[in-house]
C-alpha cells in the first residue's frame, strides 16, 4: 500500500522545465519548447500516466461551453439578461435559453422571471472571444432563493467538490446545508448551520495545496 | 557627460555601505500580500521597497480599447509622498510615466494573453521606500504578483541593475550611487533562455564593459531568480 | 453580494466574521516603517492595511499664524489596494478621509506648531503627512487616524542649516502634545457597530466619526451615510467612540 502522504504537495512554477518531451507528455498549464515540458502557471504539479499537468492556484474563471455556474442577473434587458458570473465576461441569457413558452416581450416585462438580482444556477451555452451565452434549458437549471453566496478561487471548485463529492458531501452532512458550487467559484449554500459551512469552504480555498484536506475538514466540522 | 565627481563612492575595494562590487544588497520578497488583489508582492533590495499588485484580467473599458483575441496590459508605477528624502507631490511625472512604459515592456514577452480577449491585466507598483534601482525592484515584484495572479507565463522576470563608480563596475546600485554613478544600466531577463526584456543605460561605458556588466547581471541574477522561485513556494508552505 | 445575510446576523446582533457588535478586529501597529520618512508607521486593522509617512519640509506660515508650523494631510488611494481603486486625482471620499484625519489632529492641537518655526513670518516647518492605502477592507477613516498618530509620535525633526535640510541629523522629536482617536461608530437598521469591514460599510445607513483625545475631550466629528440620526443616537455614538478610542490608544 501507498504510504500516506503528508505536508505540502509539489509547487510548480512559472517557466519551471517539468521533463522532457521523450519521456512525458503535456498536461494541463503547461507548454513545449525545445522537446521540453515547461509550467505556465504557478500551481500544483501532478503526474498522471505519462502527462504532467500543474493546476493553478489562482485565476480568473474563463467559461467553458457545458460548465454549469451560479451567476447575479445584473440588468434585465429587452431579449433578455445580464449576468455576473465571476468572470471577466459578462455572459448574457437570452430570452430563448431561458423560457420555453411564447413571450410577446412588448407586452410582458422580463423581470417576473429573472430580476435584477437573482442568483441563478446556469449552463454555459457557448464562449467565444469574450461573447458569453448562457442556457437555462439543463434539467438542474434553476433559480436559488434564500441562500448566501461565498466565493472561492475557481481553479479550486474540482477539490472543493472532491473525488465523487466526497468533499462537499462531507460538509453539506456535517452542517445540514444544501450547498451548489458553480465552476465559476461561486457556491451558494442554504440551510441550518451556513456559518459552519462557510468557514470549512474557505478553508479548502486557503489550504487546497496541502495533504490530508479531507481529515482536517472533518475535524474542523466536527468541533 | 561627467557626471558629479570628487565623491568617494568605493575604497580598497569596498563600497559606502562595505559591499563588494559584484554584491547586491540584502534582498527579501514577499507574495500574496495584499488580500484584495488576484496577485501580489512585496520585493526590497536594501532599503528599496516596491509593492506589486496584479488586478485582472478584468474587462477593458472604454471598449475601443480591447483587443478582440487578447488581453493588454497596463502598468502603472508610483512613488509614495514618503518615499524620498524631499516629498514628492502626488501626480505622476514624466519619470513615473516612462518607467511605468518600460516596466510593462520587460514583462510583455512572457505572458501568455491569448486566452483573455477583451481584458486588461493592471500591474500597479508603488514604491514605498526609494533607495536606488526601483525600476528593476518593480520589475522583480511585477513578476511574483503576476505568478501570483494565475497568469499563464512562460518564465518569470528577473531584474537588476548594473553601473559604474570611479572607474569600477558594479551591480545594484543604491541612491547615492545612483545620483553619482558614472553609468547605470537597468536590466531584465527570462532566467531559462537569458532574453533581455529591459535595458536602459546612461552615462559612459565602452563596449566591453557593457558586455561584461551584462554577464555579471545574469551570474546575479540566479540568485534573484532563486529568492523568487522561494518566495512563490513560500506563498503555499504550511 | 451578501447583504441580506449581514442584516439578517444583525438582528441577532452577530456579524459575518463572528465578532460582537462594539468589537474591533485585530490591530496591529508598527513605528517607524520607512527609513527614509521623518516619521512613518503601518497599520493593520484585520485586512485593511495602511502606511502613513511624514515628510518634513520648509515652507512658509500662512499670514495669520506667522509664527506656527504648517500641517497637511493626504490620502492616496492607491490603485494597489482595491478593484475599484483606479489611478489619477483623489476621489471625493478620499478627499473626505484626509479632512477628517487631519480635524483630528488639527484641533485637539497635537502637534505644537509654535515649536515648529524658524523665521517668523517667513520659515517654518511643514509636516506633510502622507498616507498610502495597500489594502481596503472597510474602515479607512480608522486605520488612517491611527497609523497618522503613531507616525507623529515616530517623527524626528531634521537638522536645518546654511538653508538646508540635513536629513541625516536630526535636532529632536516632534512635539506631539495629544493622541487624537477617531473611532467611526456605523448604525444599521437600529444596531450600532465599530470597525465596519468593506462588506458592512455597503449596508450602513448613517455612521459619526468622533476624534477623541486622551483627556476625554472630543476635538472632531464628521457625520456620514444616507440617513439621518437621531440625538439619542449621537449619544449613543460618542459614548461609544470615546470609549473604543481608549482602546485603540494602547497599540500607539
Amino acid at each position: 500500500m501507498k504510504e500516506k502522504e503528508t505536508g505540502v504537495r509539489e509547487i510548480a512554477y512559472p517557466g519551471q522545465v517539468l521533463g522532457d518531451k521523450k519521456e512525458f507528455l503535456p498536461g494541463v498549464g503547461t507548454y513545449e519548447e525545445d522537446g521540453k515540458i515547461i509550467s505556465k502557471f504557478l500551481g500544483i504539479l501532478t503526474k498522471s500516466g505519462n502527462y504532467v499537468s500543474v493546476v493553478p492556484l489562482s485565476g480568473v474563471y474563463i467559461p467553458k461551453p457545458g460548465e454549469h455556474v451560479i451567476g447575479i442577473v445584473t440588468a434585465v434587458e429587452k431579449v433578455g439578461w445580464v449576468v455576473d458570473i465571476n468572470s471577466p465576461w459578462e455572459s448574457f441569457l437570452s430570452l430563448s435559453e431561458a423560457v420555453d413558452e411564447f413571450i410577446d416581450v412588448k407586452r410582458v416585462m422580463l423581470n417576473r422571471y429573472y430580476d435584477e438580482g437573482d442568483i441563478i444556477y446556469a449552463q454555459i451555452a457557448s464562449a467565444k472571444r469574450g461573447d458569453v451565452q448562457l442556457s437555462m434549458r439543463g434539467p438542474s437549471c434553476k433559480k436559488l432563493k434564500d441562500g448566501v453566496l461565498v466565493k472561492i478561487t475557481p481553479t479550486k471548485v474540482p477539490r472543493l467538490i472532491g473525488k465523487e463529492g466526497s468533499m462537499i458531501n462531507l460538509i453539506k452532512e456535517k452542517t445540514g446545508t444544501m450547498i451548489r458550487v458553480g465552476q465559476n467559484g461561486v457556491v451558494w449554500i442554504s440551510g441550518e448551520k451556513v456559518d459552519k459551512a462557510i468557514v470549512a469552504i474557505k478553508k479548502i480555498d486557503e489550504k487546497s495545496h496541502i495533504y490530508g484536506l479531507t481529515e482536517e475538514i472533518t475535524k474542523l466540522l466536527s468541533d | 557627460m561627467a557626471k558629479i565627481k570628487g565623491i568617494e563612492l568605493i575604497k580598497d575595494g569596498k563600497r559606502l555601505d562595505g559591499r563588494k562590487p559584484f554584491e547586491t544588497r540584502e534582498v527579501e520578497m514577499k507574495v500574496g500580500i495584499i488580500p484584495n488583489a488576484n496577485g501580489s508582492a512585496m520585493v526590497r533590495f536594501g532599503k528599496t521597497t516596491a509593492i506589486a499588485a496584479v488586478y485582472g484580467p478584468r474587462l477593458l473599458l472604454p471598449k475601443h480599447l480591447q483587443e478582440m483575441d487578447k488581453a493588454i496590459i497596463q502598468c502603472r508605477y508610483n512613488m509614495a509622498p514618503f518615499s524620498t528624502d524631499e516629498r514628492i507631490k502626488p501626480g505622476t511625472s514624466r519619470r513615473e510615466l516612462e518607467i511605468s512604459k518600460v516596466v510593462r515592456l520587460a514583462l510583455e514577452p512572457v505572458l501568455f494573453l491569448e486566452n483573455y480577449p477583451k481584458t486588461t491585466i493592471d500591474v500597479y507598483v508603488e514604491i514605498i521606500q526609494a533607495d536606488g534601482s526601483t525600476r528593476v525592484t518593480s520589475v522583480n515584484a511585477a513578476s511574483l504578483a503576476l505568478a501570483d495572479a494565475g497568469i499563464p507565463m512562460k518564465d518569470l522576470v528577473v531584474a537588476l541593475s548594473g553601473g559604474k563608480i570611479n572607474g569600477q563596475l558594479i551591480l545594484d546600485l543604491n541612491g547615492i550611487e545612483d545620483n553619482n554613478s558614472e553609468a547605470d544600466v537597468p536590466m531584465a531577463f527570462m532566467p531559462n533562455k537569458k532574453h533581455i526584456t529591459l535595458l536602459q543605460m546612461d552615462g559612459e561605458l565602452k563596449h566591453e564593459e557593457i558586455s561584461k556588466l551584462i554577464n555579471e547581471m545574469f551570474k546575479a541574477g540566479e540568485i534573484i531568480y532563486k529568492k523568487q522561485i522561494e518566495a512563490l513556494k513560500n506563498r503555499y508552505s504550511e | 453580494m451578501r447583504a441580506n445575510y449581514i442584516l439578517k446576523l444583525l438582528e441577532k446582533d452577530e456579524r459575518l466574521d463572528g465578532r460582537k457588535l462594539d468589537q474591533f478586529r485585530p490591530i496591529a501597529v508598527e513605528k517607524g516603517v520607512i527609513e527614509r520618512a521623518e516619521g512613518s508607521a503601518r497599520v493593520k486593522i484585520g485586512k485593511t492595511d495602511i502606511i502613513a509617512g511624514v515628510k518634513m519640509e520648509i515652507e512658509t506660515p500662512f499670514p495669520d499664524t506667522p509664527n506656527e508650523g504648517t500641517l497637511k494631510t493626504n490620502i492616496e488611494f492607491a490603485p494597489i489596494a482595491h478593484p475599484d481603486f483606479s489611478p489619477g486625482p483623489p476621489s471625493e471620499d478620499a478627499t473626505e478621509i484626509a479632512r477628517v484625519v487631519d480635524r483630528g489632529i488639527r484641533e485637539s492641537n497635537s502637534i505644537d506648531l509654535e515649536k515648529l518655526c524658524l523665521v517668523e513670518g517667513e520659515k517654518v516647518w511643514g509636516v506633510f503627512i502622507d498616507l498610502h492605502v495597500i489594502n481596503h477592507d472597510g474602515n479607512l477613516i480608522d486605520a488612517s487616524s491611527l497609523a497618522s498618530v503613531a507616525a507623529l509620535m515616530n517623527t524626528k525633526i531634521p537638522k536645518y542649516e546654511d538653508n538646508k535640510i540635513i536629513r541625516t541629523e536630526f535636532v529632536g522629536k516632534l512635539p506631539v502634545l495629544h493622541t487624537p482617536i477617531n473611532v467611526v461608530v456605523s448604525k444599521i437598521l437600529d444596531k450600532y457597530i465599530v470597525d465596519a469591514d468593506k462588506e458592512e460599510e455597503e449596508v450602513v445607513d448613517a455612521w459619526l466619526s468622533v476624534a477623541t483625545r486622551e483627556d476625554g475631550y472630543v476635538c472632531a466629528m464628521q457625520k456620514g451615510g444616507s440617513k439621518a440620526l437621531s440625538l439619542k443616537d449621537i449619544d449613543y455614538m460618542i459614548d461609544l467612540s470615546s470609549k473604543k478610542s481608549k482602546e485603540l490608544r494602547k497599540h500607539l
